[in-house]
């Protein structure tokens, strides 16, 4: 398997190709570089997943974990060093063939979106960097390369939103991207740090001995790592900067806080869940509360927005939060008993990665045909935009949970493991089920049925996108429909032996029933031109309509308190201290300095025989001192 | 034979003469000759002590031909300072060298 360097290798050659001699090369021969080099990464990617789910389980009835390459890097001595190599195990190689697909279908459907945009090589090489960072984070052999490669994510990422940078807004959303991730990966640094100190290495397998005397310090430091997750994974209270990321082109909303990146926290948490159930098992209910919490809040908000990115980067946020719920209620390594959280996490992420790369493609595609990301310009489109239109359907009936839909196996096995963790989570997590198909629905109503914005149309008719746009949809759609035949658990889960994945008949017709009926409801509220029902709900509870628009006011809350708190008590005096007591130290001495050179400045007065009657007497007395000592 | 010592007292009269010449004189030319003054007796002291002491090494001959070097470019240097100086003021009295660092 020692090609999977490759996977390294070429994208990072396409980066360098396109970002330093992009400008040299024609628009669309970039493009065309950029996307050959995904094909050759895609084609590397299903080869490898290929060969190593066809080399078969070990004697233990387990996928092998391999490490083709594995080199020292920086040695700290004894033992602890930072390697950088490729590891491949199941949930390594499933992310790499998700990775590889998005990317494939966003560089093909970028060729049509960002035709003409000026920047257009910048973006290939920023794409590229992106591919190569995140399957670099996929394979690391150790948390320290994962570190590293998921800074490099959070860059590429803040490069991309950040790629219309004439844009106020866009400027603004790179910089709040960056910066609270980067807050949040600071609990991940202090995470990795306590967890190299105590084990000795930075390996995902350290020795049981170390981990059992280390005691305390294990659960706090796989919180840390926790804390990076959920910065990265935009769990609430960290989830403000997803939002406002929409503010990059987007096509790379959907590879990069759609499918790929924003799945990193669960990933890594998905990564150390060994430790998690054997040494930290306490810490597990919480990611499970918190996943919990920020699905609630996010679907809650999704429901009342009107830009439809917005209302899209809500069901992300809420989806992830599935996933992370999914992970915090396994009590167990066993599948049957207690561990199946594991595998529908991985799963979720996988379906998810699919049908949520389909909708915001899909909706990069309703925004190129109406310039606009606000609903009130849509409605009616279904007329002008088929191929698009029958493509979200299916998007917005897979993550709804509709049989037989990829989401809906997904969903189905995590909310069994909810059952199995307690009824109330069961039930909770039953719900926002039911409210996610009700927002899927009622942003797909509003963008083609509703009411229609005849002025809009009338003076540009939206028409459907070219084929580089709508056949990433349609291959898109297709894995949609059949992703979730795959038997998941055959490849991934907990313990690493078989799963065979069975649908529980209860909980399958309860969310099913559920879902028909929120899609039922939106239908009634949303379907038709008018809409008294939504009208009279939004003034009935108006209240209500107003907060959930304004976000709860989570963002209003951060911004008091790094504005107000932080930077007027912390900052402002720490400035202070700098200016004045630093610099004015130093400010001081360069003063007395120039006031000394003032003062003796008639010493230097061009006499040359007075210089010479100085340095004589220096000499004597210098003679003098020595004769007498 | 000439005793040591009467070496040692003509390079000191010889130095002694060349540090009141640099003192007083207000000429340049005669301040330079009053430094290669001060510099030859320092050779004397060189060659004189090689001599008498350490008959059998030449390291102090050596460095008298090394300094007499030395002091032949650092003459050139100084002559060619000095006509510059003169060029420019038409005199070479140090006293006037005070004017340089206005122009």
């Amino acid at each position: 398997m020692e090609y999977t360097i490759l996977l390294l290798i070429l994208p990072l050659l396409s980066f360098l190709l396109l970002g330093l001699l992009g400008s040299y090369m024609k628009p669309k021969v970039a493009g065309i570089i950029g996307t050959l080099s995904l094909v050759g990464i895609a084609v590397v990617s299903y080869l490898t997943a290929y060969n190593y789910f066809a080399a078969g389980r070990n004697a233990e009835g387990v996928f092998p974990t391999l490490m083709p390459h594995n080199w020292k890097w920086l040695p700290f001595g004894e033992g602890l060093s930072i390697d950088l190599g490729v590891m491949l195990d199941p949930i390594s190689v499933m992310m790499l063939v998700v990775i590889s697909t998005v990317s494939l279908m966003v560089h093909i459907y970028s060729l049509g979106y960002t035709k003409g945009e000026r920047g257009f090589q910048r973006y290939y090489a920023f794409l590229s960097l992106f591919t190569m960072s995140m399957l670099g984070l996929v394979v690391a052999t150790n948390i320290f390369q994962m570190y590293i490669f998921w800074e490099l994510v959070g860059v590429s990422s803040y490069l991309l939103i950040g790629f219309y940078y004439t844009k106020p807004a866009a400027i603004a959303a790179s910089k709040k991207a960056f910066i609270v991730t980067r807050f949040a990966d600071l609990g991940f640094l202090i995470g990795i740090l306590i967890y190299g100190f105590y084990t000795g290495t930075f390996s995902f397998e350290p020795n049981t001995a170390h981990l059992i005397s280390a005691g305390a310090m294990i659960p706090l430091a796989l919180s840390l790592m926790f804390v990076g997750g959920a910065g990265k994974s935009a769990m609430f209270p960290l989830h403000i900067w997803l939002p406002d990321a929409m503010e990059g082109p987007t096509p790379v909303s959907a590879l990069i806080h759609a499918a790929t990146m924003v799945v990193a926290g669960v990933f890594l948490v998905a990564r150390m869940f060994p430790l998690f159930i054997d040494y930290a098992p306490e810490v597990l209910p919480w990611i499970a509360y918190i996943g919990a919490f920020t699905a609630l809040y996010a679907a809650a908000v999704a429901c009342v927005q009107s830009d439809i990115k917005r209302v899209l980067a809500f069901s992300t946020i809420s989806q992830i939060g599935f996933m992370m719920v999914a992970l915090g209620v396994s009590t167990s390594m066993d599948p049957h008993n207690g561990g199946l959280g594991y595998m529908a996490s991985m799963f979720h992420l996988f379906t998810h990665a699919m049908f949520k790369a389909l909708l915001f493609l899909g909706a990069g595609s309703i925004i190129h045909a109406v310039h606009s990301n606000e609903m009130s310009a849509m409605g009616g489109l279904r007329r002008y935009m088929p191929v698009t239109h029958i493509t979200f359907l299916i998007a917005c009936l897979a993550i709804a949970g509709i049989w037989p839909l990829s989401g809906f196996f997904s969903k189905d096995e995590i909310l069994a493991a909810c059952f199995d963790f307690s009824p109330l989570m069961g039930w909770t997590m039953t719900a926002i089920a039911g409210m996610t198909a009700f927002y899927m629905f009622r942003l797909y109503y509003c963008i083609f049925w509703g009411k229609e914005n005849k002025e809009l149309h009338k003076a540009h008719t939206p028409k459907e996108s070219p084929l580089t746009m709508t056949l990433p949809l349609m291959i898109l759609a297709v894995i949609t429909c059949v992703a979730g035949f795959i038997p998941f658990g055959e490849f991934v889960s907990s313990n690493g032996t078989a799963y065979h994945i069975h649908i529980d008949a209860t909980t399958a017709t309860i969310s099913l029933v559920v879902a028909m009926c929120s899609i039922a409801l939106a239908t009634l509220v949303y379907a038709r031109s008018k809409q008294p029902i939504a009208e009279a709900l939004a003034t009935r509870f108006s209240g209500l309509h107003t907060a959930a628009y304004n976000r709860f006011y989570i963002d209003k809350a951060w911004l008091f308190v790094t504005k107000q708190i932080i930077f007027r008590c912390i900052s402002t005096p720490i400035a202070w201290f700098d200016k004045h007591i630093i610099d004015g130290f130093f400010n001081m001495s360069a003063r007395c300095t120039a006031y000394l050179a003032e003062k003796i400045k008639w010493m230097q007065n061009s006499h040359i025989q007075q210089y010479c009657i100085w340095f004589l007497a220096g000499t004597v007395v210098l003679t003098i001192i020595l004769l007498i000592l | 034979m000439v005793q040591m010592e009467w070496y040692l007292v003509l390079s000191t009269f010889m130095m002694f003469a060349g540090i009141y010449g640099f003192f007083t004189r207000r000429n340049l030319l005669t301040m330079l000759i009053s430094i290669e003054l001060i510099l030859n007796s320092v050779d004397i002291n060189f060659a004189v002590f090689n001599r008498f002491l350490f008959p059998e090494q030449l390291e102090g001959v050596f460095f008298t031909i090394f300094a007499i070097g030395v002091s032949a470019a650092e003459t050139a240097v100084a002559i060619a300072i000095i006509i510059n100086i003169y060029r420019n003021m038409k005199n070479i009295q140090v006293r006037n060298l005070d004017k340089i660092k206005e122009e």
